[in-house]
């Protein structure tokens, strides 16, 4: 709650620098103020501090607020020169931290207000972000979009809070589970109605297939660093918040659903791979991996075991990192050629060892190769799924995986084997420190992944 | 303690290496994997020769998974790690006369390699394995792709895909494995063993067929070898060597430490079809053979050739098969990487590789002809020299699984000698034309490496029981324990 309090004054802190005119100084206040913001949360571990019944602080929400909180700040880190470049800089700071806000929020409600609250807090600020980029046609369109197909899902979440009221009488998830557990077999049709429409409205918000659709132009055509965000943190939240609604509220009616999302998991795995190979844009495929990560977290849900929680936290931390490298170099590359094709990246290797090399990491990671935190993240999932028995989805996930490594090598072949037509470097200075960051991460979480699937 | 030694040494030198950046990557490298051969020959000394698991270290790792850092050595791990160790300054070596662009990352990548395969041999984890087994993957990937020859970014992205779907069935057989361990599951390798053992037949089948696969494309077996010829051939000599020499010997390492012991029942049922495939790929792959122009392809093929003998004896399950296999392992690391070195030596000089193209050399250059002969007469294993006794006890191994797939894998033997006598009488006999006719003497570390692997071969053909020695209790232990599993 302490970390809570302070985001959201960081917030305003950040409205008021127009006004007080210290806009320049906001950079390092927020890096300061998230690294306090880490901290404070970690004091809330094992305290399982419950607040009016709306949110709790358990160990499940403190830990995927740091995943959140320490992603963000990596992903400051990559975006210093796009708060600088910004007339409205300041907005933007805010817009930023208030979704941090609604992500926070989102992984730690146990009443569905709560989550609505969250969803929107965080969905509302993405609208704007998406189109910061005010003058350019493809922003404009991102976001409009995106609020479009946003304000659809978040209707169907709505409907699904209000029929699984109308059928229990309550928003609280612990109050819905046990009126699940003394009315078992003769629960209200409309509950299960309401299971399902919640359902398509998380499905949406974790861009699972079908529900998919938007995120594609969406990703493409946001600013770069908006992309990221919206790759890292909001998925990270809305699968924190999924699997947190699933598995306490609904866990016992799991049998009407879990079909349901094993069918999702399949095609969005295949559908999320598949289309990435065929694009030529790095960021619409990096927009397409995003789907087919989505796939692979999807099957912890489905397997809705004591595996599930750790294997999540650790996959969107996992992925999450990885996404942030990539983001970042996509976005120095595409500033430094005027383009985001494969092409882009031919000869990184010559000119940009160091890039090339954290570019490289990252993909094996978003691959799934050893000794990467991606491998063991894809590892532990199928170890989840497998226990469940879902011995057929770790088979498509397999052979999704093995589609993965092709569009993801596609960009190392790039690197290390076509020439560049200009032997120009990219300018990588300011990010030299995220880069190292990311690679050291990346290492450590594969080959001592113990920390953390201990935590849950 | 020296095993992990073994493992992180390479590694650190590695690393020094990229810190380092000099000029002289390649001296540093060479001395730092002496040093590495020098330990493993101290652990010889101290290895005891009974079947035990030897040098062992036991970290917890992950130990909420029950994965721990176990590693350790029995005679058959030792020797390959010995195999390990010695080529690889031999390969280092053989690129003294390379000029590569960009040596530091070379080397390195080299060492990399190196820490890999051994931890592949040494892992007493079913994790750890596999971790080390896809380890080994990415530097050698980054070595043909970076120093290959033509066409090499779709070449090993082939190979590279290609063993990744294999190692991904065995990820799933190892799951499978891990989920039906007692009480609170673990990778630990003797549990592994007593889960697989306790599966019913069916379930055993599956397992064999997911690991199988993994081993089959690595080595490669027929069909799964369609990768092998373009890798080989694109790749940098030295990474072909790596691939060939040490690469290849982990699929086979894996038949015998991590599939026939795990699931003897998926044996009985699949061993059949795995030993026929064998048996196919040696006649295949030895009439595709014949019909090469190219010297270094041929190599390629016959390899294939001599890997599906060595499966066959593996998967015949006898103390004969499989010691005939942890010879023959050796042996053809050996005069692989030998053969090869000579394609490199003769495309140096010459710029070709098309076997028609030459002819002669042995008038112009006696004494690469002579070190050419013997790697030849190990590789077409004529007695006295290291490819006999492994042959003969893998054929010896095989008749007694079945006199008639020993009979066709014999053809192995006759059609090896077609066609490496015929590209020898083809290369170095006949008139000298314009291409070989100033074919230049043998440099100094070329002449090292040939004299060193020409005397490998004939020490180990006349007198190979020390090595024998080593593996021969882990061997008939293993086989023992696989022949009780299937009731004989």
């Amino acid at each position: 709650m302490k970390a809570l309090i302070l985001l959201s004054s960081l917030g305003v802190i950040a409205l008021l620098a127009e006004i007080f005119s210290f806009k320049k100084l906001m950079y390092p206040i927020v890096l300061l103020g998230l690294i306090g913001t880490f901290i404070l949360n970690l004091s809330d571990w094992d305290t399982n501090q419950t607040y009016y019944n709306m949110m709790r602080y358990d160990n499940y929400a403190v830990a995927f607020s740091s995943v959140i909180i320490g992603i963000a700040f990596l992903w400051f880190l990559m975006s210093e020169s796009f708060f600088k470049a910004a007339d409205s800089m300041s907005d933007h700071y805010a817009l930023i931290l208030f979704a941090l806000v609604g992500a926070v929020i989102m992984v730690s409600f146990v009443n569905m207000t709560m989550l609505f609250l969250g969803i929107e807090i965080l969905s509302i600020s993405m609208y704007v972000l998406a189109g910061s980029n005010k003058h350019d046609i493809s922003s404009n369109e991102s976001a409009f979009k995106y609020l479009i197909m946003g304000s659809f899902a978040t209707g169907f979440l709505l409907f699904g809070v209000a029929l699984i009221y109308g059928a229990t009488g309550s928003f609280d998830l612990s109050e819905i589970k046990i009126f699940i557990l003394s009315h078992q077999g003769n629960v209200a049709p409309i509950f299960y109605a309401g299971v399902l429409l919640m359902l398509v409205g998380m499905a949406f918000k974790v861009s699972a297939a079908p529900f998919h659709f938007w995120a594609p132009d969406v990703y493409q055509g946001a600013p770069t660093v908006i992309t990221a965000f919206m790759a890292t943190i909001v998925k990270t939240a809305a699968f924190a918040a999924f699997l947190r609604l699933f598995s306490n509220a609904f866990s016992n009616v799991s049998d009407s659903y879990a079909g349901i999302i094993a069918v999702m998991a399949a095609i969005t795995l295949l559908v999320g791979n598949i289309s990435a190979v065929l694009q030529t844009s790095t960021k619409r495929m990096l927009a397409y991996s995003s789907i087919a990560h989505a796939g692979y977290m999807l099957l912890a849900l489905v397997a809705a075991n004591s595996y599930s929680n750790s294997a999540i936290l650790f996959y969107t931390a996992a992925y999450s990192i990885g996404s942030i490298g990539t983001f970042c170099i996509l976005n120095l590359v595409a500033n430094a050629k005027g383009n985001d094709t494969v092409e882009a990246f031919n000869g990184l290797g010559k000119t940009n060892p160091l890039l090339a090399f954290v570019m490289t990491l990252a993909l094996l990671s978003l691959a799934g190769i050893p000794p990467t935190a991606g491998f063991f993240a894809k590892y532990y999932i199928f170890t989840a799924a497998f226990y469940s028995g879902y011995t057929g989805l770790v088979i498509i996930a397999v052979i999704a995986s093995l589609i993965g490594v092709y569009y993801y090598f596609r960009l190392i072949i790039a690197m290390y084997f076509k020439d560049s037509t200009d032997e120009v470097p990219v300018d990588q200075n300011n990010h030299q420190l995220l880069l190292i960051l990311v690679a050291v991460a990346i290492i450590a979480l594969g080959l001592f992944p113990d920390f953390i699937i201990r935590l849950l | 303690m020296i095993t992990v030694l073994l493992i992180f040494f390479p590694l650190l030198a590695a690393l020094l290496l990229l810190l380092v950046n000099s000029e002289r990557a390649k001296n540093i490298a060479l001395l730092a994997a002496i040093v590495e051969f020098g330990i493993s020959v101290f652990a010889i000394t101290q290895f005891q020769h009974t079947a035990n698991v030897q040098f062992e270290a036991n970290i917890p790792w992950i130990s909420s998974l029950g994965i721990n850092f176990h590693v350790g050595m029995d005679g058959i791990s030792l020797l390959l790690v010995l195999l390990t160790t010695f080529l690889v300054p031999i390969i280092i070596l053989t690129s003294f006369n390379t000029e590569h662009k960009n040596p530091t990352s070379f080397y390195t990548l080299i060492l990399a390699m190196q820490m890999a395969l051994i931890g592949v041999f040494v892992s007493l984890d079913g994790f750890l394995f596999y971790v080390f087994w896809e380890l080994a993957l990415i530097p050698i990937y980054f070595i043909c792709l970076m120093w290959g020859g033509e066409n090499r970014a779709k070449i090993t992205f082939k190979f590279f895909v290609y063993t990744l779907a294999g190692s991904l069935l065995m990820l799933l057989g190892l799951i499978f494995l891990y989920q039906h361990t007692a009480g609170p599951h673990t990778f630990d390798i003797d549990e592994l063993y007593l889960a697989g053992k306790s599966l019913n037949a069916s379930e055993q089948g599956f397992v064999f067929l997911a690991m199988f696969m993994a081993f089959a494309i690595k080595m490669p077996i027929f069909p799964f070898h369609t990768w092998q010829p373009d890798t080989y051939t694109t790749a940098p000599t030295q990474g072909t060597m790596l691939l060939s020499g040490i690469m290849l010997k982990m699929g086979t390492y894996g038949l015998i430490r991590w599939l026939l012991p795990v699931v003897p029942l998926g044996l009985q049922q699949w061993g059949h079809l795995a030993i026929l495939l064998s048996v196919i790929g040696i006649v295949y792959a030895s009439c595709i053979a014949i019909v090469q122009k190219d010297f270094k392809r041929l190599i390629a093929y016959s390899s294939i050739a001599h890997v599906g003998l060595i499966s066959a004896g593996i998967l015949a399950a006898n103390v004969q098969g499989v010691q005939g296999a942890m010879i023959q392992m050796l042996s053809h690391g050996v005069n692989v990487v030998g053969l090869f070195f000579i394609v490199d030596i003769i495309q140096q000089r010459t710029q070709t590789r098309e076997i028609a193209a030459l002819g002669g050399i042995r008038n112009v250059n006696p004494q690469f002809a002579v070190l050419f002969l013997i790697v030849l007469l190990g590789s077409v294993a004529l007695p006295l020299t290291n490819g006999f006794i492994g042959e003969f006890l893998l054929l010896n191994g095989v008749y007694q699984y079945s006199a008639g797939f020993a009979a066709f894998a014999g053809l192995s033997v006759i059609l090896g000698a077609v066609y490496m006598l015929r590209s020898y009488q083809s290369i170095m006999l006949g008139e000298t034309n314009a291409i070989t006719t100033g074919f230049a003497p043998l440099s100094g570390s070329e002449k090292a490496v040939l004299v060193i692997l020409c005397a490998a071969i004939i020490a180990f053909g006349v007198y190979p029981k020390p090595l024998l020695d080593i593996a021969e209790p882990s061997v008939i232990k293993l086989v023992e324990g696989v022949q009780t599993a299937l009731g004989k």
